[in-house]
């Protein structure tokens, strides 16, 4: 397989969020600011690449019939040690993220790559497919929670660019906007899809 | 390499070993991680302190249960000297929009609040998270809490003085929640 191809799938082609619509919950929960997309962006790819080339390293070892269990158990512990290493060496951040951190473990993107990808491909190949769509993910994250915040907040990466004491249009920081901004940045990557 | 069979041998080894490597990773990391992860706790309740009584030399804890509310409450005598320098009170309250939120509060010796710093909280970004801003605590500086009635807080809507947040008086109730848990534990501390 062309490894270029393999890498930017997860950008726009096969985007998870974007064009998989998988791990919609931590999209809308996080996204209020770009830097917490950011960081949970990050955070699932580091999980994602690690499990990716964890399990293909031991698809062969672990009988299909306990497969599930036994991808569950190396995305939970990867999850866990990004987790721990966050609370220690990023602590705001890891306030900030919160209960959204552990929650990467039930985000579908991690165990639907390891199950269509990386429990049938070789490591290199699984590798930079998790690398590809962690970014991708990372990605849609960043674009939903800047579009967020500038609307919202009048801010961008925390920077405010109007009055100190202004508000944004409130509704974009809270959960109905999360929903508003995925649906038009779907909806207009169907338009181009289509006209192109 | 072929594929392994399903058998029960097979699988249970799999499995086994699988989560013999997770759980020795985990020990590894935790075993690593756990100092830093505790450092860091302290040094933003310290840091919090400092925000709020910014002289002191020594520091004696006392942990207190207050009148109202299920959980204690950590109490700091701060001197300067010989001298006392103030009182910090880590209060919490229950009534956040989210849950339950934390403060450090910061008392005068005389007994009037000196300042207050958000430790952890939960509330809606761009609504509740306001709190933690100088327009809305700034307004409890120098309040001696004895002067009002009943010696509570409470908010504009609720017939008291406290100016809340728009579109987030939740959460400003919550704040006056634990501003007045850390006066009462204040005032059992003091003694």
């Amino acid at each position: 397989m062309n490894q270029l191809n393999n890498f930017t799938k997860g950008f726009l082609r096969e985007n998870p969020i974007l064009v998989l619509l998988l791990g919609t919950c931590p999209t809308l929960a996080v996204t209020s600011s770009a830097v917490n997309g950011l960081g949970m962006g990050l955070a699932t790819t580091f999980v994602l690449f690690m499990s990716n080339v964890f399990i293909s390293v031991v698809k062969d070892f672990v009988p299909d019939k306990v497969r599930i269990p036994a991808f569950v158990v190396v995305i939970a512990s990867f999850v866990t040690i990004v987790d721990l290493l966050m609370q220690a060496y990023t602590p705001s951040l890891s306030n900030q993220l919160g209960i959204f951190i552990p929650l990467i473990v039930v985000n579908c993107i991690v165990l639907g790559r390891a199950e269509a990808f990386a429990c049938k491909n070789n490591i290199f190949s699984s590798f930079i497919d998790g690398l590809g769509m962690g970014l991708g993910f990372t990605l849609a994250l960043v674009t939903i929670g800047s579009i967020r915040e500038m609307l919202g907040a009048g801010a961008i990466f925390g920077f405010k660019f109007i009055n100190e004491t202004a508000d944004g249009i409130l509704i974009f920081i809270l959960a109905p906007g999360a929903f508003i901004t995925l649906g038009f940045i779907i909806a207009i990557l169907k338009k181009i899809n289509k006209t192109s | 390499m072929a594929k392994r069979e399903s058998s029960f041998k097979n699988m249970a080894l799999a499995l086994f070993v699988i989560t013999a490597v997770a759980g020795l990773a985990m020990a590894v990391v935790f075993s690593v991680t756990e100092e830093p992860i505790l450092a860091s706790q302290k040094a933003k309740i310290n840091n919090a302190i400092k925000m709020v009584i910014p002289e002191f030399d020594t520091m004696t804890v006392t942990t207190l249960l207050p009148e109202t509310g299920t959980d204690s409450i950590r109490f700091y005598n701060l001197m300067k000297g010989a001298e006392n320098s103030g009182y910090a009170v880590e209060t919490y309250t229950d009534k956040g929009y989210s849950g339950r939120f934390t403060l450090m509060v910061g008392f005068t010796p005389d007994g009037s609040i000196s300042n207050i710093e958000v430790l952890e909280h939960k509330e809606t970004p761009g609504l509740g998270t306001k709190m933690a801003m100088p327009f809305f605590k700034d307004q409890f500086k120098g309040l001696k809490l004895a002067d009002l009635p009943g010696e509570q807080l409470k908010v504009k809507k609720d017939g008291g003085t406290v100016d809340a947040i728009t579109a987030a008086t939740i959460s400003s109730r919550g704040f006056c929640d634990a501003v007045n848990r850390a006066y009462s534990t204040y005032k059992t501390g003091k003694q």
